[in-house]
């Protein structure tokens, strides 16, 4: 089985970024991937709202753990930083590296078997310390690349490709991510694009730990009848709780919408998010009613998606740690060890 | 919007830009896969069936379908369509067991064609294969009408219309040359079936200025001049030689002036030098040969001195546009007089029928063409057809042909008694061309190579003969570099939405992002919306509804490289790769 690389000739009529990018300068190698995996298309919004931002690949670094869902990295962004860690470890990974230049983009790319089985302790902590990165999980219940083992995502009393019910209590990686300190958390579908790209771009935007779960069915291992987990199932069972737009602080809002409908967020750079709500009250703003309506909702059985919870005045690490400004990597031997009197006078001051 | 079935012809035909392009409709992508796969001969062969003359062609076609050509859209330049019908016929071998004979058995009837120009020639070849008894008249020594008189042979050398002129004789069709036709009441009382008269346009339009006929001995009527090049008739021309005129004939004049041994060639247009009607790689042929193009000047007078001509006079003018876009050439009042010692005219060509009668019943129009049936090119005389530049005026050699076809099929027709109106329909065949998950019965990978390049003669050599033909062709190597770019239009996607679970892989993969998955619209408003807008309201939309979110799927054809990506990604093969066989009716088709 050959895999053709996408060939390069493109019209003149491709829309290119304010820095003069076409969508295509912002794509990697070819996927490997199942045809039809909803994880490529969760690649390809990625490149769509790094895109629409203008971002500069070299000022964003990807990483990842393992599954399929972890090598998509490699399939965007071929020009931006990478690091594929081993199973699980995706989070610290992405600590220690913004840790040490707070100046890049961070994006991790996991799975649910990546970040809600062997990762789970690995996830807590990133969220919870408030790393300033951008985390997707695409979650599609199951581990992928081992053939389709349930993930602890799995929801209890779906059928495997097999026929097998799954026993096993979910983990709601949304709810946990409330609960630990994101300042910036969604739920989207692979297959609406529509809603997910914008909510990439926020999040790409945020100041502080921004989660988004991403449903994105395993079109191999778990796109059957009974589960709840495929293409079908989430069209079906998904109730967005809003709609929303990015707008960057140099574009004018020309959005007219009927009074009340609409709610602005402005984020720590400027950049504005645009809420236009969906059918019942919901307020993005407030977690723990973020927290009743997911689990309100969770047990009607609908899967509730959109922009669920966002904190305006999020604070990432960096602050919590009163870190300086300067990235650490470009402090130099003189800042980063200040000598043995710097030191005597600590001591001294402990005493 | 509609949907779009793709079980509709004209939706898959006009996809495959090339084909539809050509007036003949010769099936472009089949014969640039056969000459990568070094079946030169089957290349040849279907060339040959949809336009007859290949060789020729492959020189000197004014090749209509390469500005049409889909990767001219996406890539710097168009595939080399035209040189790789030469490839084919340069390379093709022996074919003489792959060429038709016509029907030992003949039908009875007899059909007259006047001129042995290439529309005559079609006609012949198509009748001939059907069992007619086509003989075919010819004022002139050799058959080929215009290619063989008034194209250089530096283009088009003698040889490879002897060749293709002399398939079609082989199919008994009896070429009488040096048999000018004075009367066409007289022949048609002759009691021939049916009367085809592919005469051509062969008067060069005249420039009276004043100094015309005092200086006649160097100023010549260019395709006239060219004709008694072709036939040997002139072997020399002054050192300085003005052309007048910015077309096709003005750059054979002038490339034949050089040829000659003029030093100072210099073609004089009216216009400015894109609107030149001349082909732009004849232009630039020109310049390369060291021929000066001096542009919005218009001529006012032929100078002389006591009947020898010293130069031309010119107005200068200027381009302008008016609100509407309109070009018009305003003078300016300054004159200059531009040396010289030979004009050659080629400001245009017109039709001239002499040698018909008008009150045979046959009607001319206010531009003295004959009035004829739009696609059955009947004449007011129902037995008697027109075809190629004697129909509409001067055209090209591929235009011709096409006419020759439709003359075939109506003389075809009309010999059955049948309505000549009742034309027979083009047949079209879908065939998937899936061999497995990531396999494809053709290669569907995409060159990324720049157009090839034709070699040609030294300048040096190239100036020093008339004859001598230019351009050397592609070799094998060039030649399927070059049959590698081409897209294979006429592989087409064919979406099938039942099976489709909307999982936008086919819209991601696609390279050129021209698959949308949006709500739907009319058509305005769709072409606005996609990935990347459709503005190019030539090139169709493929509309497809009945999907489970009721969204349609929307491919903007206009950009689609023929990859298959789409069809390789989709896991429930709702895309698939389909070959158009697109077979244009010819005469005695059902
Ligand atoms: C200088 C020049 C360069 C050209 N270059 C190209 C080119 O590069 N590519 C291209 O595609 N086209 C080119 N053309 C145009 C092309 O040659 C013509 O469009 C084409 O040959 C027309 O074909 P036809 O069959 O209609 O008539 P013609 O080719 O004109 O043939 C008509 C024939 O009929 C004969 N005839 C006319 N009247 C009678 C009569 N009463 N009795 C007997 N015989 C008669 C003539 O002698 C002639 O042989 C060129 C034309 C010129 C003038
Ligand atoms: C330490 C370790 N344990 C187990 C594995 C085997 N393994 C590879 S991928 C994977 C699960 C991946 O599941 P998920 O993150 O959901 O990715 P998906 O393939 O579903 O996208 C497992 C268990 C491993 N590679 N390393
Ligand atoms: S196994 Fe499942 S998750 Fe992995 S690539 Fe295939 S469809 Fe995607
Ligand atoms: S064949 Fe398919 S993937 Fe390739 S360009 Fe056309 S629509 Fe896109
Ligand atoms: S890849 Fe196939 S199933 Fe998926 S959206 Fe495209 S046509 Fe539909
Ligand atoms: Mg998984």
């Amino acid at each position: 089985m050959t895999y053709l690389a996408k060939p390069r000739l493109l019209s003149e009529l491709q829309p290119r970024n304010e820095l003069g990018y076409t969508r295509r300068d912002y794509e990697g190698a070819i996927s490997t991937l199942c045809a039809g995996c909803g994880h490529d298309s969760v690649s390809a919004a990625i490149v769509q709202a790094c895109y629409e931002l203008d971002i500069q690949p070299h000022r964003m670094a990807k990483l990842s753990g393992i599954g399929c869902s972890s090598k998509t990295p490699d399939y965007f962004l071929g020009a931006s930083h990478g690091f594929n860690s081993v199973h699980g470890r995706m989070p610290s990974v992405a600590t220690g590296a913004a840790l040490a230049n707070r100046d890049l983009i961070y994006l991790g790319v996991s799975g649910d078997g990546d970040s809600a089985s062997i990762g789970i302790g690995q996830f807590a902590h990133a969220m919870r310390r408030g790393v300033n990165m951008t985390y997707i999980v695409e979650n599609n219940g199951v581990y992928g690349l081992t053939k389709g083992q349930f993930s602890a995502t799995a929801d209890k009393g779906s059928k495997s490709k097999k026929g097998v019910l799954n026993a096993d209590s979910p983990i709601d990686l949304v709810a946990l991510a409330l609960q630990l300190g994101a300042s910036y958390v969604g739920r989207s579908f692979s297959g609406d694009k529509e809603q997910l790209i914008p909510l990439i771009k926020g999040a790409l935007r945020h100041h502080g730990p921004a989660f988004i779960d991403v449903i994105s069915p395993c079109v191999t291992f778990n796109n059957h009848a009974g589960s709840t987990k495929s293409y079908d199932y989430v069209r079906e069972h998904n109730e967005a709780v809003n709609r929303i737009e990015v707008i960057m602080s140099r574009h004018p809002i020309e959005a007219s919408y009927a009074p009340g409908s609409l709610r602005r967020v402005v984020q720590h750079d400027g950049s504005v998010l645009l809420l236009r709500k969906l059918g019942t009250e919901y307020d993005p703003t407030d977690r723990i009613g973020a927290m009743n309506h997911l689990h309100e909702r969770h047990a009607l059985g609908e899967i509730v998606t959109g922009l669920l919870y966002v904190d305006e005045g999020a604070e990432d690490m960096h602050r919590n740690l009163n870190t300086v400004e300067t990235p650490l990597n470009q402090l130099d031997d003189a800042d980063l060890c200040p000598g043995s009197l710097a030191l005597d006078a600590l001591n001294a001051s402990l005493r | 919007m509609k949907r779009i079935d793709t079980g509709t012809p004209d939706h898959l035909h006009q996809v495959v830009d090339c084909q539809w392009a050509c007036p003949a409709h010769t099936p472009v992508p089949e014969y640039l896969r056969l000459i990568a796969a070094g079946r030169f001969a089957e290349s040849y062969e279907i060339n040959w069936w949809s336009n007859v003359f290949p060789g020729i062609l492959g020189r000197v076609c004014d090749r209509p379908c390469e500005p049409a050509c889909r990767r001219g859209r996406v890539d710097e330049e168009p595939v080399a369509i035209c040189r790789m019908k030469r490839v084919a016929a340069d390379l093709k071998g022996d074919i003489s067991s792959r060429m038709p004979k016509a029907p030992v058995e003949k039908n009875g009837k007899r059909i007259a064609c006047v001129g042995a120009g290439p529309a005559s020639l079609t006609v012949a070849r198509d009748l001939a294969l059907l069992g007619y008894q086509v003989t075919v008249f010819d004022g002139g020594e050799s058959a080929g009408g215009m290619m063989r008189s008034q194209i250089p042979k530096f283009r088009l050398p003698d040889a490879v219309i002897d060749e293709e002129c002399g398939y079609v004789e082989a199919l008994d069709v009896d070429i009488r040359l040096n048999s000018w036709i004075e009367s066409l009441g007289a022949l048609n009382a002759e009691g021939w079936d049916a009367v085809f008269v592919g005469t051509g346009a062969p008067r060069g339009r005249e420039a009276e200025l004043p100094g015309r006929q005092e200086a006649a001995a160097n100023i010549h009527i260019g395709i006239d001049w060219l004709s008694n090049i072709a036939f040997d008739h002139v072997h020399s021309v002054g050192k300085r030689v003005i052309v007048l005129g910015g077309g096709n004939t003005a750059m054979d004049c002038c490339r034949s002036a050089r040829r000659l041994g003029a030093e100072d060639v210099r073609v004089i247009v009216r216009s400015g030098f894109d609107e030149m009607k001349a082909s732009p790689w004849e232009k630039d042929e020109a310049l390369h040969e060291g021929i000066i193009i001096q542009n919005c000047m218009v001529p006012m007078a032929f100078e002389h001195d006591g009947g020898t001509l010293t130069g031309v006079t010119f107005e200068h003018v200027e381009v302008q546009h008016d609100a509407h876009g309109k070009r018009s050439l305003v003078p300016t009042g300054r004159m200059e007089t531009v040396p010289c010692d030979e004009v050659l005219i080629a400001i245009g060509q017109e039709n001239t029928f002499p040698w018909i009668e008008r009150d045979i019943g046959l009607e001319f129009d206010r531009w003295d063409l004959p009035v004829l049936g739009e696609k059955t090119l009947q004449s007011t005389i129902p037995n008697i057809f027109f075809g190629g530049d004697s129909a509409l005026g001067p055209k090209n050699i591929i235009t011709a042909v096409a006419q020759g076809h439709d003359a075939a099929i109506s003389i075809d027709l009309f010999c059955k008694g049948e309505d000549v109106n009742n034309r027979p329909p083009d047949r079209i065949t879908l065939a998937s061309q899936k061999m497995g998950l990531h396999e494809w019965a053709y290669d569907n990978e995409i060159s990324e190579e720049d157009r090839q390049k034709v070699p040609v003669r030294s300048l040096e050599l190239a100036l020093k003969d008339v004859r001598l033909e230019l351009e050397l062709g592609f070799d094998v190597k060039k030649a399927c570099a070059e049959a590698e770019r081409c897209l294979n239009c006429d592989m087409a996607t064919v979406f099938t939405p039942q099976t489709c679970i909307e999982c936008d892989s086919c819209v991601d993969i696609c390279p050129t992002e021209c698959i949308t998955f949006t709500d739907d619209g009319d058509e305005d408003d769709l072409r606005g919306r996609l990935k990347v807008p459709a503005p190019n309201l030539e090139q169709p939309l493929y509309v497809a509804g009945g999907l489970k979110t009721g969204r349609v799927m929307v491919k903007d054809e206009n950009i689609c490289l023929h990859c298959g990506l789409c069809s390789e990604r989709c896991p429930t093969n709702a895309w698939d790769m389909q070959k158009v066989d697109w077979l244009v009716a010819h005469a005695g088709a059902e």
